[in-house]
C-alpha cells in the first residue's frame, strides 16, 4: 500500500529536523575541538535522510535504537537539543546526568532506547521492544538503526530471524554508509547489498537511496505500516554516506577526498530536499534563511546551557547502578 | 509444611508471581516442550497461553530481547539453558543489561531476570558443569541470586520477580530434585539478606549453593566431637549481607568459605577478601577456602568425582583450622 506524500508542514518539519541535526553536529565537532565536548564524537553529517525519513513516522510511544551515530536518531525522534549538548560536556543537566556521554545518549521519554557504543548492541534491544508491543497489542512500533558493520555481527542473524519468525512489529534500518570504522565494506562482505539478505528470513528485503530523504520516507512509511498491521519486520536498507571521519579526528586515510567530495559537494540531503522543496513552490529563499537562522540560535542556547551548567556531584558515582544504593 | 522439590519452588513462584502480575512472561529454548528441560516452566503454556516463548537456540536474541522488552514494561523471566551458554550472550548481560540503568542516567528500570542452571550433574562434561557466579559478581549492576533449597528459592525469585533490577538467577541442576519445607501462601525474601542455617560457636562456614547441605553435613559429623559449626547461606552475592557474615565471623573467629565453583577467582575469592580486609582484628586463624578444582570439568566419573567439594574436606578444613 503506497504511503502518502508528505504534506507541506510535515517536509518543512523534516527540513527543520535535518538542518538541527546537520549545525548540531557542526557546533559537537567545533566545541570538541575547543575541549569542552569530551570523548569520542562520531557525527551523523549526511546521513540525516536516513534519521528523518524513518522517524518522521513515529510517534513518541513507538521505540528506537541507535548506534554510536546516535545523535542523528536522537534529534529525529525529538530530543531536546539542550540536554543533549548538556550530555556531550558531561554536565549533571544531560540526558544521562553525564554518566553516559555521546554514545549512550537517550530519551526514554520519546523512545529513543539509547545511542549504543556496541556495534549490533541495537538489535536485541529493538526486537525486544517490538516482542513487548505485541504482547500487549499496543500497536507500537520499534526501529532499529544499524550499520553496515554490524550486518557482519551475531545479532543481526539472530535477532532478525526472531522479528521474522514471531512476526514482530519492528522494522531493521540499515544505514549503509560503505564504510564499518576504516574499512570498507566490500573489502570484507561479499554481499554488501544488505536488503538482499533478507530472503533468508523470510521477511521483504528495500533498498533506497539514503541521501533521498522522500524515498527514505515512502520506503519507510511502507514498512513502519506492515509492522503496524501485524505483518511482521522489514529488512530497509538506505544507502547513504558520512561525510566526516568515523568519529572527529580521524584522518581518513581508508578513503579519498575526491570520493568524500562527490558525495559531500553533489549529493547532500539537506541540498537536495531544499532544492525539491523550492521548485515545488513550499521552501522560499527568506524561509530557508530563517529555519537555518532559528536553528543556530537554538544550537547557541543549547551551548549556553551546557556551558552554565554544574558537572555531576562527586556522590553520583554510586547512583543509578542498581534502582536501590547498594551497600 | 508441604514439602517440595527446588524445581516445583521455583515453578510455584512463576505460577504464583504470572498470576498476579500480567507484564511477567517466559522465554527460553524448549521451555514450552515437555514444560522445559527442567520441568521447572511446566504448566505455564496451558495457563497462559501467550506468555511463553520458546527460542530457537540463539542466546543472545534471548538475552537481548528479554532486556528490550524489559526497557518497555514487561517483566522477562528468561532461561539459558546450560549457564555454560551465557558466553553465547555475554555482551548482552555485561553490555547492556547490566550498564543501561547508569548510562542512561536512571531513565529506565531493567525488571530482567535470567535464570542459569548451574553445576555438575550426569557427567555432561566441561561445557555444561560450569558454576559462573563469580563472573557476574564483578559486573556492576547485575544482581546475583543463588538459592540452596526450595524456600529460598521461592521466595528469592519471587523477590526477582518484584524488583526492578537485573537478576542473575543460578540453579543448580542438582538441587532440582532437592527436597524441603515450603510454607503455603505469599512470602518473599529480600535481597542481600543471608541465611543463618545452623547455629554454631566454633567456626564459621559461608557456603552458596549444593555445598550449603554439605557444610550441615559436615556440621553434623563434627557435632558428637563438641564441635559446633556455624553455617551462614548468603542467598544473595550480590548485594552481599556482609554485616550476617562479619556478626558470625566476630563470634567464630574462624571462617571456611564455600561454593562449587573453581576455586580460583571464585565468589569465595570475593568473600575471603572482604572478610580479611573488614574483619582482620576477629580473626584467629587465616581464612579458608574449600572450592572445586582449577579445572576444566572432565567426562569420567573416576575424575569428575575429584572435581567437586566433598563434605569430608570441609571437615578437614574445620579440624585444620582448629588444631
Amino acid at each position: 500500500m503506497p504511503v502518502a506524500a508528505p504534506s507541506a508542514e510535515k517536509l518543512m518539519d523534516m527540513y527543520t529536523r535535518m538542518w538541527r541535526i546537520r549545525l548540531f553536529e557542526e557546533q559537537a565537532e567545533y566545541q570538541s575541538s575547543q575541549g569542552k565536548v569530551l570523548g569520542a564524537l562520531h557525527t551523523y553529517i549526511g546521513e540525516e535522510g536516513v534519521g528523518v525519513g524513518v522517524c518522521a513516522h513515529l510517534n513518541d510511544t513507538d521505540y528506537i535504537t541507535s548506534t554510536h551515530r546516535g545523535h542523528g536518531h536522537c534529534i529525529a525522534k525529538g530530543a531536546d537539543i539542550k540536554r543533549m549538548m548538556a550530555e556531550l560536556f558531561g554536565r549533571a543537566t544531560g540526558y544521562c546526568k553525564g554518566k553516559g556521554g555521546s554514545m549512550h545518549i537517550a530519551d526514554f521519554a520519546v523512545g529513543m532506547l539509547g545511542a549504543n557504543g556496541i556495534v549490533a548492541g541495537g538489535f536485541g534491544l529493538a526486537t525486544g521492544a517490538a516482542l513487548a508491543a505485541q504482547m500487549r497489542g499496543s500497536g507500537q512500533v520499534a526501529v532499529c538503526f544499524f550499520g553496515d558493520g554490524a550486518a557482519n555481527r551475531g545479532p543481526f542473524h539472530e535477532n532478525i530471524n526472531v522479528g521474522a519468525v514471531w512476526k514482530l512489529p519492528v522494522v531493521y534500518v540499515c544505514e549503509n554508509n560503505q564504510y564499518a570504522q576504516w574499512t570498507p565494506q566490500k573489502d570484507v562482505t561479499l554481499v554488501t547489498d544488505i536488503s538482499s539478505m533478507s530472503p533468508a528470513y523470510g521477511i521483504p528485503g528495500v533498498q533506497v537511496d539514503g541521501m533521498d530523504v522522500l524515498a527514505v520516507y515512502e520506503a519507510a512509511g511502507e514498512a513502519i505500516e506492515r509492522a503496524r498491521r501485524g505483518e511482521g519486520p522489514t529488512l530497509l536498507e538506505c544507502k547513504t554516506y558520512r561525510f566526516h571521519g568515523h568519529n572527529f579526528g580521524d584522518p581518513q586515510l581508508y578513503r579519498t577526498r575526491e570520493e568524500i567530495a562527490a558525495w559531500a559537494e553533489e549529493n547532500d540531503p539537506i541540498k537536495r530536499l531544499g532544492t525539491y522543496m523550492k521548485r515545488a513552490g513550499i521552501l522560499s529563499d527568506e524561509r530557508d534563511k530563517a529555519v537555518q537562522q532559528q536553528v543556530a540560535e537554538a544550537i547557541q542556547e543549547a551551548v549556553r546551557f551546557a556551558e552554565e551548567s554544574p558537572y555531576p556531584a562527586p556522590d553520583e558515582l554510586y547512583k543509578d547502578i542498581y534502582s536501590y544504593t547498594i551497600v | 509444611m508441604p514439602k517440595m522439590s527446588m524445581r516445583d519452588a521455583i515453578r510455584e513462584a512463576l505460577h504464583e508471581e504470572m498470576a498476579r502480575d500480567e507484564t511477567i512472561f517466559v522465554l527460553g529454548e524448549d521451555v514450552i516442550a515437555h514444560g522445559g528441560p527442567y520441568a521447572v516452566t511446566r504448566g505455564i503454556a496451558e495457563k497462559y497461553p501467550g506468555r511463553i516463548r520458546q527460542t530457537p537456540i540463539s542466546e543472545a536474541a534471548i538475552v537481548g530481547t528479554a532486556l528490550g522488552a524489559a526497557l518497555c514494561g514487561m517483566r522477562p523471566v528468561a532461561e539459558i539453558m546450560y549457564v555454560d551458554f551465557i558466553t553465547c550472550a555475554m555482551d548482552e548481560v555485561v553490555n547492556q543489561m547490566a550498564k543501561v540503568r547508569y548510562m542512561f542516567g536512571g531513565q529506565t528500570d531493567v525488571p530482567v531476570v535470567l535464570r542459569l542452571p548451574s553445576g555438575s550433574a550426569r557427567l555432561i562434561a566441561a561445557q555444561h558443569s560450569q558454576c559462573l557466579e563469580a563472573w557476574f559478581m564483578h559486573v556492576p549492576g547485575l544482581q546475583v541470586a543463588v538459592p540452596s533449597t526450595p524456600y529460598d528459592a521461592k521466595g528469592l525469585m519471587k523477590s526477582a520477580l518484584r524488583g526492578k533490577d537485573p537478576v542473575i538467577f543460578i540453579e543448580y541442576k542438582r538441587l532440582y530434585t532437592a527436597e524441603g519445607e515450603v510454607p503455603e501462601g505469599d512470602y518473599t525474601i529480600p535481597f542481600g539478606q543471608a541465611d543463618v542455617k545452623r547455629v554454631g560457636n566454633d567456626v564459621t562456614i559461608v557456603a552458596t549453593g549444593p555445598m550449603v547441605g554439605k557444610a550441615l553435613e559436615a556440621a553434623e559429623i563434627l557435632a558428637p566431637e563438641g564441635i559446633e559449626v556455624e553455617v551462614i547461606d548468603p542467598r544473595t552475592l550480590v548485594p552481599l549481607d556482609k554485616r550476617t557474615i562479619f556478626a558470625s565471623v566476630e563470634k567464630t573467629n574462624r571462617v571456611i568459605i564455600t561454593d562449587e565453583e573453581v576455586k580460583r577467582s571464585g565468589a569465595s575469592a570475593e568473600l575471603a577478601s572482604v572478610i580479611a580486609e573488614e574483619c582482620f582484628d576477629a580473626l584467629d586463624a587465616p581464612v579458608k577456602r574449600v572450592a572445586a578444582a582449577d579445572v576444566p570439568m572432565p567426562f569420567s566419573p573416576e575424575l569428575e568425582k575429584l572435581v567437586v567439594p566433598k563434605a569430608e574436606q570441609l571437615v578437614a578444613a574445620v579440624r585444620d583450622l582448629l588444631g
